[in-house]
């Protein structure tokens, strides 16, 4: 299974994620990026995010897609 | 507004769709990024090819190409039609009315009552309403509905926002008086306070085209687009369909004392796969109850990806079984709205090439 940072990474491998507390505001992933992104992470952890929870907020940075991921029982290798 | 219809139907519904078409890997070039996320987009929004009109084509050729092969093939009667209802975002002119046009084109009687109605996603919605509203008037036969849009000549081919998305087509659909007891419940909501986030800036009155507002310019996410061009703010779409449609449709169903197991085929408006599955998820509805094909063949041609549902997805299963569906369209205005129909013992149903 691969972790947050390394998905990330491979959508946009220009950036190091793990040096930017906003990735929107910083530009490192757009609104496409931000699709990308949940349905990598769906396929990687096994879930299915909600619509309704796919929002700037809750992918601004590590801890807050940690965050949501933890809201879907995916607490080990995050 | 709640709204419901008595013994009214839908007795035929034909999709017109240019031929010409261009693939997402032909066009992949014109976006600002790297191939591989484009690609990775493609996959999860489901891109594969949109039609587009040739130059110089317009609605009231598609239109009257579509009523033609109707009077030809003995599936309308001229003499048959009391009004002809034509939904657009993608007028020939600003005046007159294109369905005026239309009715001109065909020779069609003095006597039809043309109107034409500026809405896009939430089109197919809009219209059966004004067809149905229609048929309460004394001596009325047959309502021509026609669902039409040109939307890629407003959208900036080096846009990934928006321009894989979109496609050219038009439908046309039959509306009638019913003689069986027959009920049609439904309930639109309108949010004018946001009507930016799906807007066309320049070209009405308010700011008209200059070479000004022809300067194609990058946006902050690297989409490039002029002020003549379609924006969509895509995050703001999204997050509006997946908040808003989920509740009107539950709404609906409580209203009707259904479950939403009763409901044979969600047929919605498809922006894209990702959109349409995620209302699947959230509404507990299997994929297969709600295709998500329509954008992936043909492309987002507003108002008409709901007819082109029906005719693409079920097709010739409307001409011998019956259904109960629940419609759905969501979009500029922002308008969404959503209608609970049973249909099905269509006279036609189907697609043509222009």
């Amino acid at each position: 299974m691969k972790k947050v940072i390394e998905i990330l990474h491979d959508i946009r491998p220009e950036f190091d994620f793990a040096q930017s507390e906003d990735f929107i505001s910083d530009g490192y992933i757009d609104s496409f990026d931000l699709i990308t992104l949940v349905a990598t992470l769906e396929k990687e952890y096994g879930v299915k995010i909600r619509g309704t929870e796919i929002v700037p907020e809750n992918f601004l940075n590590l801890d807050a897609i940690k965050n949501l991921l933890k809201k879907y029982g995916v607490s080990n290798e995050i | 507004m709640k709204f419901s219809y008595k013994n009214k139907k839908i007795t035929g519904v034909l999709a017109v769709i240019p031929k010409n078409f261009k693939t997402f890997d032909e066009e992949m070039e014109n976006y600002q990024a790297d191939k591989a996320r484009i690609k990775r987009l493609k996959i999860v929004m489901g891109y594969e090819k949109h039609h587009i009109v040739e130059e110089g084509v317009t609605v009231s050729d598609l239109a009257v190409f579509g009523m033609e092969y109707l009077f030809k093939n003995n599936l309308l009667k001229p003499e048959e039609i009391s009004a002809l209802v034509l939904v657009t975002e993608s007028p020939d002119h600003f005046l007159p009315p294109t369905s005026n046009i239309i009715q001109g084109r065909l020779n069609l009687s003095t006597d039809i009552f043309c109107i034409d109605i500026n809405q896009g996603c939430a089109g197919y919605i809009v219209g059966l309403m004004e067809a149905f509203s229609l048929l309460e008037q004394p001596d009325m036969k047959k309502i021509v509905l026609i669902n039409a849009d040109i939307l890629s000549r407003k959208t900036c081919k080096e846009d990934r926002n928006s321009y894989p998305l979109v496609g050219d087509a038009i439908s046309i659909t039959i509306v009638e008086n019913f003689a069986e007891n027959v009920l049609i419940q439904g309930e639109i909501k309108m949010d004018g306070s946001r009507a930016d986030v799906l807007m066309i800036p320049a070209g009405g009155f308010k700011m008209p085209s200059t070479p000004e507002t022809a300067i194609i310019r990058e946006d902050k996410d690297g989409n490039r687009r002029s002020l003549n061009n379609l924006v969509m703010q895509g995050r703001e779409v999204f997050h509006f369909v997946q908040t808003e449609v989920p509740p009107l449709i539950f709404d609906l169903l409580n209203r009707l004392k259904i479950t939403k197991n009763d409901i044979d085929w969600y047929l919605f408006h498809q922006p894209n796969k990702f959109m349409v599955e995620k209302l699947a998820e959230e509404m507990g509805i299997p994929y297969e109850k709600i295709p998500s094909n329509i954008v992936t063949n043909f492309g987002n041609a507003s108002g008409v990806t709901v007819p082109l549902n029906m005719t693409f997805n079920l097709g010739e299963k409307l001409l011998n079984s019956t259904f109960k569906v629940c419609l759905a369209g969501f979009g500029v205005g922002l308008t969404w709205g959503s209608m609970i129909i049973e249909i099905g013992n269509f006279n036609f149903c189907k697609i043509i090439d222009f």
